[in-house]
């Protein structure tokens, strides 16, 4: 069984287009993964899918890092 | 004021013959089919379950996995066939290149309704917080020309006239009279279609407008000929590069022809049917030759219409018997939807490529499945197999819903 962390992380590298080893926990979704506005609402549907949870849309907004994400996810399911 | 001259510089296709513009052209000089079984979706409970598809893409050399998934497949295919172009043209190796002078004018007849339909479904299931936010530009029928535009850096006019099956006619037409009025110096234009989806396929099977012969598709899209039953609906597209003469003399470009003239009209008559006697057609064309400058005469080959459909294609033969009466039966006119089925919105301008090839090969495309000719339909329709001759004036002539027509005039390039 994947860890949250790993399942984030292969979401990230799927909804992005980016390889796994530029993905860090500190990367930001915006800066640094070259994520556009539409990109981290798709993002966020995603991760919702996967980890079977609905996001409400003032918490998305805040998701701005893998960590945060991950974080969200672990405190929320 | 005089018009500027405009010129095509390159050119580039996808279709069921072929993932590029030589391969298609080979496949049509050969007279072959690329018509099969439609297997993007579980066709077994249609009536029709035969279309043209694009096979074997390379779609990764073209577009990463981030922005194929954002966008339907008529966005990629019509991105892929500007790439092509606009690799084939050279303009990319032009340092003086001013691209606030370079706009795009890529249509579609119907747009992403794969993407539509998937959105729907989603939405039924799951709610509408699980809609996509790229179901937008994933989906509208200007997001080819917008996306080339942004891939290539294309600053000026950028626009995508949606016209059903004469789509690609009018936006070649249209880049044209761009570039002969001032507003670009150079425009990419073309159209693209990938619209055997499940509803369309039901849709068009519903109007009775879809060739049943599904046990034998090469011989389904059969335009003239008595046994004929409908089209073959077919996905791709082409675009081609067309530039002002002088421009293109000055970067040094291979000219594959000039664009001198089109038209266009409406046959104000039914929605999906045109006319007996091809009124609306005929004015096309003679719109056409008046904006060309040129007497009926000087016309060589027509890539014609020519859809495989009961009504269209004798229509269309009677429009050419009056548009150039006794010269009719001197020029050559065939249909390449014989071999690549009906793009829909990317069919004019697949076609306008098919006839500049014929111009710069010497060669008339032939009408495969051509076995016993309607009556009427007495014209020379090169049958079966291509023939060389020598073809200095070609139009090109797209029907659509609406009853909106256009034709093209394209010509050899002689100084």
């Amino acid at each position: 069984m994947s860890t949250v962390e790993e399942r984030v992380k292969k979401i990230v590298c799927e909804q992005l287009g980016v390889k796994e080893s530029e993905v860090q926990n500190s990367s930001s979704f915006v800066e640094d993964l070259g994520a556009d506005s539409l990109d981290t609402v798709e993002l966020v549907m995603a991760l919702e899918e996967e980890f079977e949870t609905e996001i409400p849309d003032e918490e998305a907004e805040k998701l701005a890092s893998v960590q945060d994400a991950i974080d969200y996810i672990v405190a929320h399911t | 004021m005089s018009k500027r001259r405009v010129v095509i510089t390159g050119m580039g296709m996808l279709s069921p013959l072929g993932n590029d513009v030589a391969t298609s052209w080979e496949a049509i000089l050969a007279g072959r089919s690329g018509i099969g079984m439609i297997d993007r979706f579980d066709a077994s409970g249609y009536n029709t379950r035969i279309g043209g598809a694009i096979k074997d893409l390379d779609l990764d050399s073209y577009l990463s996995t981030k922005e194929a998934r954002k966008l339907d497949a008529f966005i990629h295919y019509g991105l892929i066939a500007a790439q092509q172009a606009v690799d084939d043209s050279g303009l990319a190796e032009y340092g003086a290149l001013d691209r606030d002078r370079v706009g795009v004018a890529i249509g579609s007849g119907i747009g992403g309704l794969e993407y539509i339909e998937k959105s729907v479904l989603t939405m039924d299931k799951s709610g509408p917080r699980k809609v996509s936010p790229f179901f937008v530009p994933a989906s509208v029928i200007n997001m080819i020309s917008g996306n080339a535009a942004i891939r290539f850096g294309y600053r000026g006019p950028n626009i995508a006239i949606v016209t059903a099956c004469t789509t690609g006619t009018h936006n070649i037409g249209y880049a044209a009279r761009t570039i002969a009025y001032g507003d670009a110096d150079v425009m990419l234009a073309g159209g693209s279609e990938m619209a055997t989806t499940r509803t369309a396929v039901a849709a068009f099977s519903s109007a009775r407008a879809l060739s049943t012969r599904n046990d034998e598709p090469g011989k389904a899209s059969r335009p003239w000929d008595k046994d004929r039953d409908g089209f073959v609906l077919s996905d791709g597209a082409g675009v081609v590069v067309m530039e002002e003469l002088e421009h293109a003399k000055k970067r040094g470009a291979t000219i594959y022809g000039e664009l001198v003239g089109f038209g266009m009209s409406d046959d104000a008559h039914h929605i999906t049917a045109p006319p007996e006697n091809g009124e609306g057609a005929a004015r096309s064309m003679q719109n056409a030759l008046r904006d060309a400058g040129l007497t009926p005469e000087a016309v060589d080959y027509i890539n014609a219409h020519g859809t495989s459909t009961q009504v269209g294609d004798v229509a269309e033969v009677a429009a050419a018997k009056r548009v150039f009466g006794s010269h009719a039966s001197k020029l050559a006119i065939s249909s390449t939807k014989s071999m690549t089925g009906h793009l829909l919105g990317a069919a004019g301008a697949v076609e306008a490529i098919f006839s500049l090839l014929a111009i710069r090969d010497g060669v008339l495309p032939p009408t495969i499945n051509l076995d016993n000719p309607d009556e009427g339909c007495d014209l020379d329709l090169v049958p079966n197999i291509c023939r060389k001759s020598d073809v200095r004036v070609a139009l090109s002539n797209s029907f659509g819903f609406g009853g909106t027509n256009g034709t093209l005039i394209l010509s050899r390039y002689e100084g």
